[in-house]
């Protein structure tokens, strides 16, 4: 009897590309997946278009676990922890919130590997005053799951809620003034970790502005300290977020954190991550489409088709469900300057791409998470953050989009917030920015306001809301995006009036917002898509 | 232009509400029997009371305040202060202090806008250091009471018309005023402020609460 012959199944076509992470889309090209909110697209870009993927995940150290305890014996200008450590002393260990990684990883968290090292040292050592505190700055409150999940079960039954505990930045009699920085700058960190004689801060670092002095000098802060650097003219003035060097951002937070290293011994445990956002059976997301197989070309059409049968609140609990694989890569501990330096450096070895010369439209796939709606929803506020806040700052160099092009932002713009998570970003996006969207005027006008407002200053600190003068720092963190593209257009948008207060046009489709951005930047304009997620930062010539 | 911060009492502040206070004072009647008997009368009436309040606030109070009728007024005044130390003064919330002090230090004025009896209000006004609060009044004649409230009766809309009317003797921007409240009955006393805040609210104001965008807050 005559076998049939398989048919074989397609394979990957070879594609025009400077690399294998700076496609450009032929006539043969595959449709390219594009995130749009909790959305998966399928879209055909013209001719011509440039796409950046991501790198390939870093291979994660295999034993993260030793790479920890090599890095507490092993640290940077400093002494070996363990040599730090005399019994009866009073330590602090800080460790960053939700926000950090994006979406929360597998567990175990990488937070709890290393807090599970640290407490055994800790405890061989005879110090058992010990506090856990999440330093989650203005940032809303973790939830007990949330911080269960985080830490592990073992040390949330040990020190929760006594000893492991959310940082309140409004508690009267919970901070302490440090002093100013010598450019007059107030600096009021947590009473506890301020009274210890050791602090140990446990980091995640997910992109190079995470970590260093922020970690302290930001996340055990207070409005009145925030308030310093998250302002209008600190963002203009920053080329860039993600490159230190070229930020005024970083340059403030430096000059509180060496105020804080003058009163306070802080030892710093910095980790960071590789860009394994996706894991089977998702992992084709984060691939280039023309090298899919037909398993995953099947993969991807089976998850739109459900994604396009649920309602939107059962896609946005779907994506939550699926954390991220993520690896650690690197890990050292000491004092902060130098240890940021070698994390930071890692950080830039898994996301940099080099990219030539900018474009005169730039698409960006914004995604369903953001690091203010872990659990929650990407509020329009939250929306702008992504797209003209982190996105747009993703580069070295100089942004991929020129200066005055058209910038397309793929969202559906849902107005839609969360009241328990972000009821100040309610009042910000329906009372103030119809009124105005200068960001210096809202500064001055209504920003101490929302900051004072009792009602919010105790959802923050009893609730899960973010701190009352949360939604204008978000505003301001899409100062240099605002100021620097020349139209924004929401491609997908379903309503109107969310772009109309955004001071965006809208379109139907991302085809339409191409053929808009066009006829402002000109016919034969060049076009960049930056394949988010996972994470990738243009390194551009 | 200055503003001012109106609070709710019962179920706002603290956790015990009108009839938490007369039960208290049933309970202390002079002589065992009349105690027993008041108690018990009480406790039977709850159900009516709870039917009451929730068909309309001003018929819960011509019902509720009635069972006053009789008492003497020196014994009320009397037993306000063990009723505070007792009854009411644990059971305030401590995230009431703590939206208060902030509140303070914010410049608005402290002012209590309840339902509750001046009598029973007025230890605790003292004891939260309240720049002004307006209360229910019960009619005494001859030392007893009538079982009427004086007018106007602190409930719904008067709420609300007696906030405006404050305002504007005072010189306060109700934009810029903030108000506190757990009931739906008190819906036009959050609606007349610029910042209306429910505050540990039942399942019908959290959900206009939801709708009107305001700030949900639990002090408990």
């Amino acid at each position: 009897m005559n076998k049939r012959e398989a048919k074989p199944l397609r394979g990957p076509v070879p594609r025009h590309k400077e690399d294998d992470q700076v496609v450009y889309i032929d006539s043969n090209s595959a449709p390219r997946i594009v995130f749009s909110g909790t959305e998966l697209l399928s879209e055909d870009l013209p001719i011509g278009t440039r796409v950046v993927y991501a790198k390939p995940p870093i291979e994660g150290l295999a034993n993260p676990g030793a790479a920890v305890r090599y890095a507490l014996n092993h640290p940077l200008d400093s002494d070996p922890l363990y040599a730090q450590l005399s019994p009866g002393m009073r330590v602090t260990i800080a460790v960053d919130d939700i926000s950090l990684p994006l979406p929360p990883m597998t567990t175990p968290d990488i937070r709890q590997i290393v807090l599970e090292i640290v407490l055994d040292l800790l405890d061989a050592n005879g110090v058992d005053d010990v506090h856990i505190i999440v330093a989650n700055s203005l940032h809303r409150r973790m939830t007990d799951a949330e911080i269960k999940r985080m830490v592990g079960k073992k040390i949330f039954d040990a020190f929760h809620p006594d000893r492991l505990y959310n940082h309140d930045a409004e508690d009267p009699d919970g901070m302490v003034p440090l002093g100013k920085t010598d450019h007059n700058e107030p600096v009021n960190i947590n009473r506890r970790a301020v009274e210890s004689d050791l602090v140990i801060y446990v980091n995640i670092n997910l992109v190079p502005m995470d970590g260093g002095h922020k970690s302290v000098a930001v996340g055990l802060c207070d409005y009145e300290s925030v308030r310093v650097h998250h302002s209008p003219d600190t963002i203009l003035a920053c080329d860039g977020y993600m490159d230190p060097a070229r930020s005024m951002l970083n340059t403030k937070i430096v000059r509180q954190g060496r105020l804080v290293d003058q009163h306070m011994n802080v030892f710093h445990i910095e980790t960071t991550i590789n860009n394994r956002m996706f894991a089977n059976p998702t992992k084709f997301l984060g691939e280039n489409e023309d090298e899919f197989s037909e398993v995953d070309r099947l993969k991807f059409e089976g998850l739109r088709w459900t994604l396009a049968k649920l309602p939107e609140t059962a896609r946005r609990k779907m994506f939550e469900q699926i954390p991220s694989p993520y690896q650690m890569i690197a890990c050292h501990a000491g004092k902060a300057d130098p240890v940021h330096e070698r994390i930071v450096a890692k950080g830039f070895e898994q996301y940099m791409v080099k990219v030539k010369g900018q474009s005169d439209i730039v698409i960006f796939p914004i995604p369903y998470v953001s690091p203010y709606n872990i659990n929650s929803i990407l509020n329009p506020i939250l929306l702008q953050v992504m797209g003209l806040g982190y996105f747009h700052n993703f580069y070295r160099g100089k942004p991929v989009l020129r200066k005055g092009g058209a910038l397309i932002l793929c969202h559906p713009g849902y107005d839609e917030f969360d009241h328990a998570f972000h009821p100040s970003y309610i009042e910000f996006f329906h009372r103030l920015l119809p009124e105005t969207r200068d960001a210096t005027t809202l500064q001055h006008k209504y920003e101490e306001e929302f900051a004072r407002n009792p009602s919010y200053i105790e959802m923050y600190r009893r609730g899960n809301a973010y701190h009352g003068a949360h939604p204008f720092f978000m505003w301001y963190w899409g100062e240099n995006g605002r100021q620097h593209a020349g139209k924004v257009i929401l491609a997908g948008a379903k309503n109107a009036h969310v772009p109309a207060i955004m001071g965006w046009d809208r379109s139907e489709s991302l085809t339409e917002a191409i053929a808009m951005a066009r006829s402002f930047v000109g016919p034969s304009a060049s076009i960049t898509m930056m394949k988010w997620p996972p994470i990738v930062m243009a390194d551009v010539e | 232009m200055e503003a001012a911060a109106f609070y709710d009492l019962d179920g706002t502040l603290c956790r015990t509400n009108l009839v938490h206070a007369f039960a208290y004072n049933a309970r202390n009647q002079q002589g065992l029997w009349r105690s027993v008997t008041r108690m018990t009368s009480t406790v039977a009436s709850i159900p009516l009371f709870l039917a009451a309040d929730m068909f309309n606030r001003r018929l819960f109070n011509d019902i509720f305040f009635r069972r006053y009728r009789g008492e003497s007024e020196d014994r009320l005044r009397y037993l306000a202060q063990e009723l505070f130390d007792t009854v009411i003064q644990p059971s305030i919330y401590p995230g009431a202090y703590q939206l208060i002090d902030k509140s303070r230090r914010l410049g608005l004025r402290q002012v209590l806008v309840t339902g509750a009896l001046d009598i029973t209000a007025g230890p605790l006004v003292r004891h939260l250091e309240l720049d002004d609060a307006v209360t229910n009044h019960l009619e005494f004649v001859d030392g007893k009471a009538t079982g009427r409230l004086l007018p106007p009766v602190m409930a719904a809309a008067t709420k609300a018309s007696w906030i405006r009317v404050y305002a504007e003797k005072e010189g306060l921007n109700l934009t810029e005023c903030y108000s506190y409240s757990d009931s739906m009955s008190d819906l036009p006393m959050l609606s007349v402020v610029g910042h209306p805040t429910a505050v540990n609210p039942d399942f019908r104001l959290r959900n206009t609460a939801l709708q009107h965008d305001w700030p949900i807050l639990d002090l408990r």
